[in-house]
């Protein structure tokens, strides 16, 4: 944390940076001028109602979604990202809250999906494929063993723990968790925690989405919160109280910044 | 090795260790240490009671069982080549969850696009029998069918038009577009060389061409068991035990070497041999000529499409996203597939293939006439489904598919030689497709 601040204090550039972003859907303004920046090394939660607007703001940063307007900048400079391969190639990685795995594929194929190693003759080559996989998964979930039967097969914490996989093999510099721990138990919430731990440690910039206020404060540098596809506020999370954050997504102000320009 | 096309009770087993279960009877050893597809062996064993079941009854009924017979199984190969070549490309667009009503009928425009070009136009500039009708013909069916099945494909994708409205439609407008073009005339007869295609005695490969085919077919058997080994050895992945190996090589060269006795058991009829034999010059000795007819080109094809679209939906990122997109169409976007793209294509290999069956059906028939390949669009549709193609995607095999269609035919072939009528046959059919889709759907429930 400490090495977030001084990077942010330093006045280093973010790693990302999202201005005023807007997108609507039919009449709908589900996310409206909203702005948001996170620095390597850092968390950044994410907070609100559902239907706040969170997961369609980071679907425009993972390239699900294309912005109507505003602009996205990584590491200073202004991109386009019009597809989830535009997103790939700017190492930003999602995890999403469906965790998006194909359910008749094995994990191995799911975590190459879209990025499959190839022989020299240009086949997949599904041995090296599975032996990577078994690599990185004995890392993240040591007791995983079902690599050749379809992720459908999988318990929720495996499922989690090949969508994870998958974020961190092709070395992500800006990952998106969606809800990461929604579907898990106690012991696994803790393992992704331990993993948050030790990306930030590593530098990455991560954007995360959860429900659970406590967990939030645990995890993250900073939270954002949104109402009705509007930005409520950015605050440290050593500057407020649970209560604080509570009183935002509800009521929709920012008891630090009062009054709330209308 | 990867697409778990059918998510079985053996691949439970095969995952903790591939040794085999220890506990278990011997065929449940067997099949957990061959790491053998048990839907597989179900279909196999399915096939082979129509057979028998077909066979005696023709002993009992009409006193002669026609059905095991060279000749019989000859000709069942031949008559499943069209739906099967079709079949193979059915089950990319089943799996992908769409479906196409139209291949019947972009088959029956194809066959009549070809008969015009070959028996109509090229004639008037090359001469008759020119050698490069028959290819210029062929070129142009299947470009034609390939064409028509990427516009399908891109009002599908692009339009986004159900797919089910669209190739409805296109089962409408190619059936009569076939008919507009030949003015309902049926084109015969057809080139020569091009007729070799559809099979027959001169259509076939003979018995030594057949026993090398076969000596390919066993190299390669062998050698895709060896390499498989070899790379489960690279990664440490758990081996079957040796004597599995064997056993599955030692069946494989088998199947092999048993269809290669059978298609050259099959000899000429007598007319045949004796007119080949006026024409060569030869003298028919006094118990006859035995010409062996061997493998029947229709068939030749039908393995090459299988080979190649196997290998296509096992080894290629194509394939696996064929596999991504009926499994979970969003996740697929989400990893980068452009799956409107991979619609189009789709189509285009189901019109390519379409076009191709146009030319076995054609050929065999010598003449091309704009009813050819009525109801087909069924018989492949219910080939995919009863070879284990789910209609909810993401899951089906091209073998399956194929031997779905050696099931609908053997049906076919088997009612009409114990003397069912056209409308029994009828009935027995759709009641089968229904009953295998049923077992079907009890199978995947049990192995959950």
């Amino acid at each position: 944390m400490a090495q977030t601040q001084t990077a942010r204090q330093a006045g280093g550039t973010p790693l990302v940076e999202l201005r005023d972003i807007s997108i609507a859907f039919g009449g709908v303004q589900a996310v409206d001028a909203v702005s948001l920046d996170l620095y390597p090394g850092e968390v950044v939660g994410l907070l609100g109602h559902n239907g706040a607007g969170k997961s369609t703001l980071i679907k425009i940063l993972s390239g699900a979604y294309k912005k109507d307007s505003g602009e996205i900048l990584i590491n200073g400079e202004r991109v386009e990202i019009d597809s989830p391969a535009d997103a790939r190639r700017h190492n930003i990685e999602t995890i999403y809250q469906t965790l998006a795995l194909a359910d008749n594929l094995d994990a191995a194929s799911n975590l190459f999906l879209g990025r499959e190693l190839t022989t020299p003759l240009g086949f997949v080559d599904d041995a090296k494929m599975e032996a990577e996989t078994r690599k990185i998964l004995a890392k993240l979930n040591p007791n995983f063993r079902k690599f050749s039967e379809p992720v459908s097969a999988l318990s929720g914490g495996q499922r989690q723990s090949v969508a994870i996989a998958r974020a961190v093999y092709f070395n992500a510099k800006i990952l998106i968790m969606d809800e990461p721990t929604a579907a898990l138990g106690v012991h696994e919430t803790k393992m992704v925690a331990d993993l948050i731990h030790e990306l930030k440690a590593q530098g990455l910039g991560i954007f995360l989405i959860s429900h659970d206020t406590r967990e939030m404060m645990e995890l993250c540098d900073r939270v954002s919160v949104m109402k009705n596809g509007q930005m409520i506020g950015t605050e440290r999370v050593e500057d407020v109280t649970e209560d604080d954050i509570l009183s935002m997504i509800i009521m929709g102000k920012n008891p630090k910044r009062e009054p709330v320009p209308a | 090795m990867t697409d778990h096309t059918s998510n079985t009770a053996t691949d439970n087993v095969a995952a903790h260790g591939g040794q085999g279960p220890r506990r278990g009877n011997l065929f449940a050893r067997f099949v957990g240490a061959t790491e053998l597809d048990t839907r597989l062996l179900g279909m196999v064993g399915a096939l082979a009671l129509i057979w028998v079941g077909f066979h005696v009854y023709g002993e009992l009924a009409n006193g002669f069982g026609a059905f095991l017979t060279p000749r019989n199984l000859w000709n069942l190969t031949v008559q499943t080549s069209s739906i099967g070549i079709m079949a193979c490309g059915m089950v990319l667009v089943i799996i992908t969850r769409n479906i196409d009503l139209s291949v019947g009928s972009i088959l029956g425009f194809c066959a009549i696009i070809m008969g015009v070009v070959q028996v109509n136009i090229l004639p008037q500039y090359l001469g008759l029998g020119h050698p490069l009708i028959w290819i210029i013909a062929i070129l142009c069916g299947l470009a034609i069918g390939t064409a028509i099945g990427a516009f399908h494909g891109a009002l599908i994708a692009y339009g986004r038009i159900p797919a089910f409205i669209v190739t409805l439609g296109g089962l409408l407008v190619w059936r009569g577009a076939a008919f507009l073009v030949a003015r309902g005339e049926t084109i015969s007869p057809v080139d020569p060389t091009f007729s070799l295609l559809g099979g027959g005695p001169y259509g076939s490969i003979g018995a030594v061409g057949s026993w090398i085919v076969g000596i390919i077919g066993c190299v390669a058997v062998i050698g895709l068991i060896a390499f498989g080994r070899r790379q489960r050895v690279r990664f440490h992945f758990p081996l079957r035990p040796i004597w599995a190996e064997a056993v599955l090589a030692a069946l494989g060269c088998a199947v092999v070497i048993g269809a290669v006795q059978l298609v050259n058991a099959y000899y000429w009829p007598s007319g045949i041999v004796r007119r080949y034999a006026e024409a060569e010059g030869i003298t028919v000795p006094e118990g006859g000529l035995e010409i062996s007819h061997g493998f029947a080109i229709p068939v030749l094809i039908l393995l090459a499409v299988a080979i190649v679209m196997s290998v296509v939906m096992r080894m290629t990122r194509f394939g696996r996203y064929v596999y991504a997109i009926g499994g979970n169409p969003e996740a697929a976007e989400l990893a980068g597939i452009n799956s409107r793209m991979m619609t189009v294509k789709i189509f285009a290999i189901m019109g390519f293939l379409a076009g191709l069956s146009a030319v076995v059906a054609s050929a065999r028939l010598n003449s091309a006439t704009n009813a050819l390949g009525e109801l087909d669009e069924l018989f492949v549709i219910a080939a995919a489904v009863i070879g284990g193609t789910s209609l909810a995607g993401g899951i089906g095999t091209i073998y399956g598919a194929i031997l779905g269609a050696l099931v609908m035919q053997s049906l076919q072939t088997g009612m009409v030689l114990v003397g069912f009528d056209a409308a029994m046959q009828r009935v027995v059919v759709g009641g089968v497709l229904v009953l295998a889709v049923w077992l079907d759907i009890l199978y995947r429930r049990r192995s959950k």
